[in-house]
């Protein structure tokens, strides 16, 4: 479950490949929209309505997801933001986005330096193959922002 | 560890699948997922699913087993009798027990899983109702006592009386139904790592039920999984615990002779 | 109340002073999304989802979520907490109908 995925060894790794290349082409062809999704746009504005006019900077988070997820329904996310989590310096609350859910919000964790690390876990929901957004505001204002990409496969023979 | 690349045709009718894939030998921690040819539908999971199975407290299939723990205890039926009252504690009593479902059963003169051993306990013994196939309780209790045995080897016993019905478990098994005309065996012998439009195929190994599928986003039985086949391939599907699904239990668990018990498993 | 909620938590049972521990948590909830439909009836199906978790640790917040419908069903939740004292960890998972699930664990810190 890391952003640049390791699999135990390059077999594992080589069939997640195959497994993305081939099998998302057969699920985009059978794929129907079933709700007005989100998209980067209202990902945007949910953000704004978050930080306001901020500006958000890269780095500092590092967004753990997989690069293919098996089913949508249950895809487990993580991250750490690099603070020193004292009480001059802390990260005070992180926000996930999806990008192409129905709705953008994900969650938003609410650390204090308390919390030792800025690091929480979770499981989420992903309705298609989207960018996943981290948006991390530290007590002394200042806004960043990281951004990753998971392949969604509608596998799962069987009923 | 070797290549193994494959160009699999199933026909589903609308698209005929080719995929690389690779089967990857055991080695490390997955080394206990192999047994000779034999691997666990764990072996086919993304790190992330296997993460999931790997911790009992991130496994979520262990609310159903906290419950059953709690139905240990109680006695819920008019003979006033809880699990414990016979079987003590399910840690040192259970051990190995689920390893070794369906059993023959001389009473009813077939062989019996483990959740119809359950319910039988239930009425016979317990004078209780019996729990519903699918219900929170019995995949709960199915789940815990089958759990104690995880890490064993599958060993289940198909002589005897039980012969003529690891013959219709293994006739079922070859058996082409549905509108599709598949077989169990048309996906799961010799196609294990190939995918089926777009779902990877496995062994189809029976030793990590009841498990909790990210798909059903719950626990779910070997009957339910086999309803769901069943029902892919276009066939009626049997019910709940009936006889012919049984049978092929048995004869699903004979062919994973060795797997250890990975139960509560996590599948996507 | 919903049905069948179930909260588990994960806490050591002893840190050192100072150490940062992780916590695990987990809840059997639906989390019902409100974008699903009745197959039968055609109806959207309602919103249910657990909406707030928060940790308390001896009665002072050290981590909280707002949860929307992008979390999964039986959602689980870990982070960190640091052991300043020995005490209580309190767990409260809140819904949308305002029921509220609790749990507690207790840690000795040397």
């Amino acid at each position: 479950m890391t952003q640049i995925n390791t699999p135990q060894d390059p077999q594992r790794r080589s069939l997640l490949i195959g497994l993305g290349a081939g099998g998302l082409a057969v699920v985009g062809m059978t794929l129907v929209p079933r709700a007005v999704l989100a998209n980067p746009e209202d990902v945007k504005m949910a953000i704004e309505e978050r930080i306001g006019d901020a500006a958000t900077m890269d780095g500092r988070i590092s967004l753990e997801l997989p690069q293919i997820a098996e089913n949508g329904n249950t895809v487990p996310i993580a991250f750490e933001v690099d603070s020193p989590m004292t009480e001059s310096d802390y990260v005070k609350v992180v926000h996930i986005f999806a990008e192409q859910n129905p709705l953008p919000d994900v969650a938003s964790f609410y650390f204090t330096p308390r919390s030792g690390k800025a690091r929480a876990s979770t499981r989420m929901r992903m309705l298609k193959t989207q960018n996943i957004v981290a948006v991390a505001e530290m007590s002394d204002g200042s806004v960043y922002m990281a951004k990753t990409e998971v392949k969604v496969t509608i596998g799962g023979c069987g009923g | 560890m070797r290549w193994r690349p494959i160009a699999v045709v199933l026909g589903f009718g609308l698209f005929i699948g080719a995929y690389g894939a690779v089967l990857a030998q055991g080695d490390g921690k997955m080394a206990k997922y192999f047994v000779g040819d034999l691997r666990t539908g764990y072996t086919f999971a993304t790190p992330e699913t296997q993460a999931i199975q790997d911790d009992d407290f991130a496994n979520p299939a262990f609310l159903w087993v906290d419950y059953a723990v709690e139905l240990w205890e109680d006695p819920s039926g008019d003979a006033g009798k809880a699990c414990s009252d016979c079987h003590g504690a399910a840690e040192d009593t259970m051990k190995g027990v689920g390893a070794r479902y369906p059993v023959y059963n001389a009473e009813l003169g077939k062989p019996i899983n483990l959740e119809q051993r359950i319910n039988k306990c239930r009425v016979d013994n317990m004078q209780a109702k019996a729990w519903k196939y699918e219900s929170r309780e019995l995949l709960g209790m199915t789940a815990y006592v089958k759990s104690q045995s995880r890490g064993m080897p599958v060993q289940v016993q198909i002589d005897g009386p039980m012969a003529p019905f690891y013959e219709k478990g293994k006739a079922f098994y070859f058996q082409r139904r549905g509108q599709l005309d598949m077989a169990c065996a048309n996906c799961h012998e010799g196609n294990a790592g190939n995918m089926i439009r777009a779902n990877l195929l496995s062994q189809g190994q029976s030793n990590g039920f009841p498990l909790y599928r990210l798909k059903w986003q719950k626990l779910g039985s070997l009957h339910r999984r086999f309803r769901g086949c069943n029902k892919q391939v276009r066939a009626a599907p049997y019910g709940y615990g009936s006889d012919e699904y049984v049978n092929l239990e048995l004869f699903v668990a004979n062919r994973g002779m060795g797997l250890p018990v990975e139960t509560p498993g996590v599948r996507m | 109340m919903a049905k069948n909620v179930k909260p588990r938590v994960k806490v050591p049972k002893t840190a050192a002073k100072g150490e940062i521990i992780e916590i695990k948590t987990l809840i059997s909830h639906k989390m019902e999304s409100g974008q699903r439909k009745d197959n039968k009836t055609g109806e959207k199906i309602p919103r249910m989802i657990i909406n707030k978790f928060t940790c308390t640790y001896n009665g002072v917040e050290v981590f909280s979520a707002d949860w929307h419908p992008a979390i999964s069903t039986n959602p689980y939740m870990a982070f960190n907490t640091v052991a300043t004292e020995s005490g209580t960890l309190e767990f409260t998972w809140v819904d949308d109908e305002g029921s509220t699930y609790t749990k507690s664990a207790k840690i000795t810190v040397q």
